[in-house]
């Protein structure tokens, strides 16, 4: 599925990203975490695809086909999904245009017709009622005087529509209070699927009970220093990242 | 401006000409329009060492006086409306002008909608109209050489009168189409008096020929009268080589109401005038703008809010979205008087510059005489926000697709203000066939 | 703040009769004959000792502002200045002073009145020792004391009067000069070129910072006098100064003129705080008298990464025509403008900046505060531009003006001018009066309206106050207190 390989990234003759190397298997949920400033949201965003970011050496391939050279838009299309951790407000825009646009886009590249439009309301309002949004708010501008919890719901609900192979979920858990954290993680693990693989960023472990990862990568230093299963996260909760923050004091 | 002698150029020596010829030929006295261009002549064709023109030269814009254009023969009117899109297919009852002069066959001059009244220009001018009092009801035009222009030399146009407490529920479109294989002028003249407690919708739309430097001068003077609703939504989608001039002027009565939004796509130089004199107390405005222009292109917008009552609101938002080599011009002066106390004018200018050869010219002023008022004015000016853009890529939209989406939420809370619904729906329309030109 | 507290009351005594440097000194003066031509500028020149490169740099100006015209685009009205009517140069007729003792002693006393310490061991009241300030006190055309000039001279710094300045670092002088406002600036540049008296030099050399404040006091004492000084601060590689000004002058009748130039070079990584008390006479409450402050004041940014910064607190003269602004030019500079303009009376305040953005990622940020009262007209007038090359130019702007009274005026005229893309331009302003909720809150809490005016108004122009140096904050207040001596009560 997704393979990084030797990932060297600056921003502004920085190096944030150190020879970075990781591989995502088909179906597979993998935890990344790390203390602040370990460049966990970099990879995320270079993963998508951001402007500014330096990429120096490596590679990142999904499904053998390295998607660096793609733009933020193709590599969507390929079925990359990054849900932010600050979601965009984006004044004048329907959320219903949006996801429209974004859906038909999608399907457009990969040589699909449009959805009609009862299609689209259809597919829409099923999936937003499972995250319990309700219609006015996919009525206003996008996340346009949304609350942190709607805003996170709102990406999982284009996560859900867009039926992506790699979802990168970069510190969905910030800034939910508990029923939303659950709301977030049941419409996560609903679209868990053998075809579908995740990169679950965080930096508490609290994330990992309701989404339970296979596999757990520490970050530190620009790059993936451990890795092992779930139960890594347990540890790192009791142990926290001292050892590894000295590291890069080093 | 006095200390600047120069020569007369050659557009200034043309137009003096014309005037000699046409102002024995124009309807009404002439001595009114003698005066006009007297002050005309005396300021000349401004330029950028006129304040009020110091972004939009039209002293090197102008190169020639082009000649005033005759009444089109049917057949040419006839085939130039059949092309004419403007506010096309919208339920209104329409009077058409081509080159300026109303063309009756073409007009819903018969059958209007109850409680209007319209007689053509040039015939209340001979008929010297006793509505023809109320031309030019903002004072500071006097000082205005383009609105002065148009005075000189107005042709044609319409008086139209809304009886006081009529609701004119259908709205009435002005339809203004150039044609011709040269350079032209036009100087079209539109009095609206709306009766107390009146209400009226005009749509106005303004095209021509591209590749041909016409030069339209138009002029709407609206008097609103008290508790009197007056919404107005105007197209420009001048040919690509026209020089449009144009002046909006508007007295509101007390507790009336004006909305105005101008969009902008056409003409390789505009500027939109619009004077607004707060006459009653509380009445209020909204004042919109949304202009796309590409190379070579200049978009002017002048407003001028006098607040010389108590309790005005006006609200002036204007978007500008460049794209090339173009130049976008906002002045927009709120003038309080002493008098008007409770004021409270908020004016606003935007503007996306989509490349680096772009500019944008603000200059937003307050002039506040009244204590206890909240007047404020803000500019912003910027490129696309690369975060939002990035956002919407990453959802899969390619980048000239995010980049009109932005633009069109970005140019939309300019034209939501419209209550039109159709023509609100033409407006949007014309900005996305404005992106998608863009290609 | 107490500063703030005086401000305030300046402007709600909104009796400008009420202003307190307006004593005059008596004392023997020579002064140039009446009128200007190439003569007297020979005399100027010559009083001053000149090098002869000097007296043609003025006569130059001189024939050039035969040429031109006043400028008329500001909103300020006043009776046309006879140029012929007036006095280009007086001085103080005691020889030239070697020490304080030699200075005479209605001089000291007048400094002494407005709280200006000329002795170096007096230090400002509230000021701990370490914190002192170095100061050229300027008495109308001539500079008649600096201090602290040895001590600074041991950090390289060079702070003198600018005449001695022509004579002892002639190659400075020579460089600078007129290379941010040149001789044909304008009409009121150009007059100041051909007649300058006096003002302060100061040059901080490479990776110097400045040791003390460095300020220079201005008064005008003798009648029908133009005061047309000239300050020259440049700030070499890496160095740092901050400077303060202050300014008054004896209530009369008449009108004064004074048509100042100030200019700023700060190269690579300097910084340059440059901070005005303006205080000059406003004029009595029917508008007769009062200085008529034509200034043209501008900051070089030469250098990459270089700071230049402007705070002024504008709260006298009759007419104030004053743009203090930044050329913008080395890449990654910066420019800063935070402005207080309170009028009264009859006064007219047209002022602002200009941030001109010239290089890249260039920077700058224009806080603006009016207070109007009175019958007074107070214009902000202002210009942001970004040249095409001026890539990831910013600019903040925010300028706020608040009305005392529905006889006052106040103006917003700025001008933004964008020709790149890249450059991103924030700019709000507003206008309103005191609310009367936050007053309405203040006065159930217990204060008087006149407190809880103070109160709002403090809040109002708090952004700007921040900025100043506490020296600084210490003089103004001081001399606002002068002003308020004795007025209540």
């Amino acid at each position: 599925m997704l393979e990084i390989k030797n990932l060297v990234v600056n921003i502004e003759d920085k190096r944030i990203l150190n020879g970075l190397s990781l591989t995502v298997n088909d179906g597979e949920v993998a935890a990344i975490m790390g203390p602040n400033g370990s460049g966990k949201s970099t990879l995320s965003y270079v993963i998508a695809g951001k402007e500014d970011y330096e990429v120096l050496d490596g590679e990142i391939l999904l499904d053998g086909e390295n998607v660096l050279e793609m733009e933020a838009d193709a590599r969507a299309a390929a079925g990359i999904f990054l849900a932010f951790q600050y979601p965009l407000e984006i004044p004048g825009v329907g959320t219903m245009t949006f996801l429209k646009a974004a859906m038909n886009a999608q399907r457009k590249t990969r040589g699909e017709d449009e959805l009609t439009t009862p299609d689209f309301m259809r597919q829409v309002y099923a999936a937003a009622d499972k995250l319990e949004i309700n219609k006015d708010m996919l009525k206003r501008a996008l996340n346009v005087g949304f609350s942190g919890g709607e805003k996170k719901r709102m990406e999982i609900l284009q996560m859900a529509l867009l039926s992506p192979r790699f979802c990168v979920l970069d510190e969905t858990d910030s800034g939910l209070d508990i029923d939303a954290l659950r709301i977030v993680s049941e419409g996560v693990n609903a679209l868990r699927a053998q075809n579908r693989s995740f990169l679950v960023i965080t930096h508490y472990q609290r994330l990992l009970n309701h989404i339970v990862p296979d596999t757990v990568h520490v970050m530190a230093q620009g790059r993936v220093v451990k890795s092992g299963g779930k139960e890594l996260a347990l540890e790192l909760e009791a142990s926290g990242y001292a050892e590894y923050r000295s590291n890069e004091a080093a | 401006m006095a200390d600047v002698t120069t020569l007369r150029t050659a557009a200034e020596t043309g137009l003096s000409k014309l005037f000699e010829v046409q102002r024995l030929k124009l309807p009404g006295a002439a001595i009114a329009r003698e005066e006009a261009f007297r002050y005309f002549e005396a300021a000349g064709l401004p330029h950028r060492r006129v304040e009020a023109f110091k972004y939009t030269d039209l002293r090197a814009a102008v190169r020639e006086a082009a000649p005033p254009a005759e009444a089109p023969d049917a057949e040419t009117a006839r085939n130039a409306v059949k092309a004419a899109r403007g506010f096309a297919g919208i339920e209104a009852a329409r009077l058409t002008f081509v080159n300026g002069h109303l063309v009756a066959a073409l007009s819903d001059l018969a059958g209007l909608p109850e409680g209007l009244e319209v007689v053509p220009f040039a015939q209340a001018m001979s008929e010297g109209h006793p509505l023809l009092d109320h031309l030019a009801p903002v004072e500071q035009t006097r000082e205005n050489p383009i609105y002065q222009l148009n005075a000189a030399f107005m042709a044609d146009g319409v008086v139209i009168q809304v009886a006081p407490g009529a609701k004119v529920e259908r709205a009435l479109h002005l339809r203004f189409v150039g044609t011709g294989n040269a350079p032209f002028s036009t100087a079209t003249r539109v009095l609206v008096v709306a009766g107390d407690e009146a209400e009226v919708t005009i749509l106005e739309s303004h095209e021509g020929p591209d590749g041909i430097a016409y030069q339209p001068n138009d002029v709407l003077d609206v008097v609103i009268g008290d508790r009197a609703r007056v919404l107005h939504s105007r197209l420009n989608i001048e040919g690509d080589a026209a020089i449009a001039l144009s002046t909006i002027s508007a007295r509101l009565g007390a507790g009336s109401h004006i909305e105005t939004v101008n969009v902008v796509t056409g003409a390789v130089l505009s500027r939109h005038q619009l004077y607004l004199h707060f006459a009653g107390d509380d009445a209020t405005a909204t004042v919109n703008g949304a202009a796309m222009i590409r190379d070579g292109q200049l978009a002017d917008s002048t407003l001028l809010a006098d607040h010389a009552a108590v309790g005005g609101i006006s609200r002036e938002q204007f978007k500008t979205v460049i794209d090339g080599d173009a130049t976008g011009v906002f002045q927009g002066k709120i003038i309080v008087r002493q008098i008007a106390q409770k004021t409270d004018g908020k004016m606003k200018s935007d503007c996306l510059l989509l490349t680096d050869e772009g500019q944008m010219m603000n200059k937003p002023e307050l002039e506040i005489f009244a204590d206890d008022v909240a007047c404020g004015h803000g500019a912003t000016c910027g490129a696309l926000d690369e975060d939002l853009l990035f956002y919407l890529m990453a959802r899969g939209l390619p980048r000239a697709q995010a980049e009109s989406l932005l633009v069109q939420a970005f140019l939309g809370e300019a034209i939501e203000a419209v209550s039109h619904e159709d023509a609100r729906e033409a407006m949007i329309a014309e900005i996305e066939a404005w992106l998608a030109r863009r290609g | 703040m107490p500063a703030v507290q005086e401000t305030v009351d300046r402007v709600r005594a909104i009796d400008v009769d009420q202003y307190k440097y307006g004593f005059e000194t008596t004392i023997e003066m020579e002064k140039s004959e009446k009128g200007l031509s190439e003569d007297v500028i020979r005399f100027i020149s010559a009083k001053k000792d000149e090098p002869e490169w000097m007296l043609e740099w003025r006569l130059d100006a001189y024939r050039r502002w035969l040429t031109m015209k006043e400028p008329n685009w500001a909103r300020v009205e006043y009776d046309k200045i006879n140029y012929d009517e007036l006095y280009y140069y007086a001085a103080p007729k005691r020889k030239a002073a070697q020490s304080l003792d030699e200075i005479d002693p209605e001089i000291l006393k007048t400094y002494e009145k407005l709280g200006i310490p000329l002795r170096e061991v007096e230090v400002l009241e509230g000021i701990a020792p370490e914190r002192r300030v170095a100061v050229d006190a300027v008495f109308d055309s001539v500079s008649v004391a600096t201090t602290f000039k040895a001590e600074l001279a041991k950090a390289g710094v060079i702070f003198m009067p600018i005449s001695e300045a022509v004579r002892e670092h002639p190659e400075l002088v020579k460089k600078y000069l007129g290379s941010v406002v040149p001789v044909t600036d304008n009409y009121f540049a150009t007059l100041n070129s051909a007649v300058f008296s006096d003002g302060s030099f100061v040059y901080i050399p490479p990776g110097v910072r400045c040791p003390m404040e460095l300020s220079t006091y201005f008064r005008i004492n003798e009648r029908d006098t133009g005061q047309f000084e000239r300050t020259l601060i440049i700030a070499d590689k890496g160095s740092y100064v901050s400077y303060l000004e202050g300014c008054t002058a004896p209530r009369r009748d008449d009108n004064q003129l004074h048509a100042a130039v100030v200019e700023l070079v700060a190269l690579d990584d300097a910084e340059i705080k440059y901070s005005t008390v303006q205080n000059w006479y406003p004029g009595d409450s029917e508008g007769r008298g009062g200085i008529y402050n034509f200034v043209t004041k501008r900051g070089d940014c030469r250098g990459a990464n270089s700071k230049i910064s402007w705070t002024q607190v504008e709260t006298g003269s009759a007419i104030t025509w004053k743009y203090p602004s930044c050329i913008l030019r080395g890449d990654n500079s910066r420019g800063e403008f935070y402005s207080i303009a309170v009028s009264n009376g009859m006064q007219q305040v047209d002022s602002g900046t200009k941030m001109i953005h010239l290089g890249k990622n260039t920077t700058s940020r224009i806080i603006s505060k009016g207070i109007s009262a009175g019958r007074s007209q107070n214009t902000y007038r202002g210009l942001v531009s970004a040249h095409k090359k001026a890539k990831g130019a910013r600019n903040f702007t925010n300028c706020d003006s608040l009305l005392i009274g529905d006889q006052c005026g106040a103006h917003t005229v700025p001008y933004i001018e964008s020709k790149n893309a890249s450059a991103v331009f924030e700019h709000e302003a507003t206008t309103s009066k005191i609310s009367e909720d936050q007053k309405f809150y203040c006065l159930q809490r217990g204060l008087s309206e006149e407190e809880a005016t103070a109160l709002i108004v403090n809040g109002f122009v708090r952004d700007v106050l921040q900025q100043l140096p506490m020296e600084f904050a210490v003089e103004a207040q001081k001399l606002i207190s002068i002003s308020l001596e004795g007025s209540v009560g």
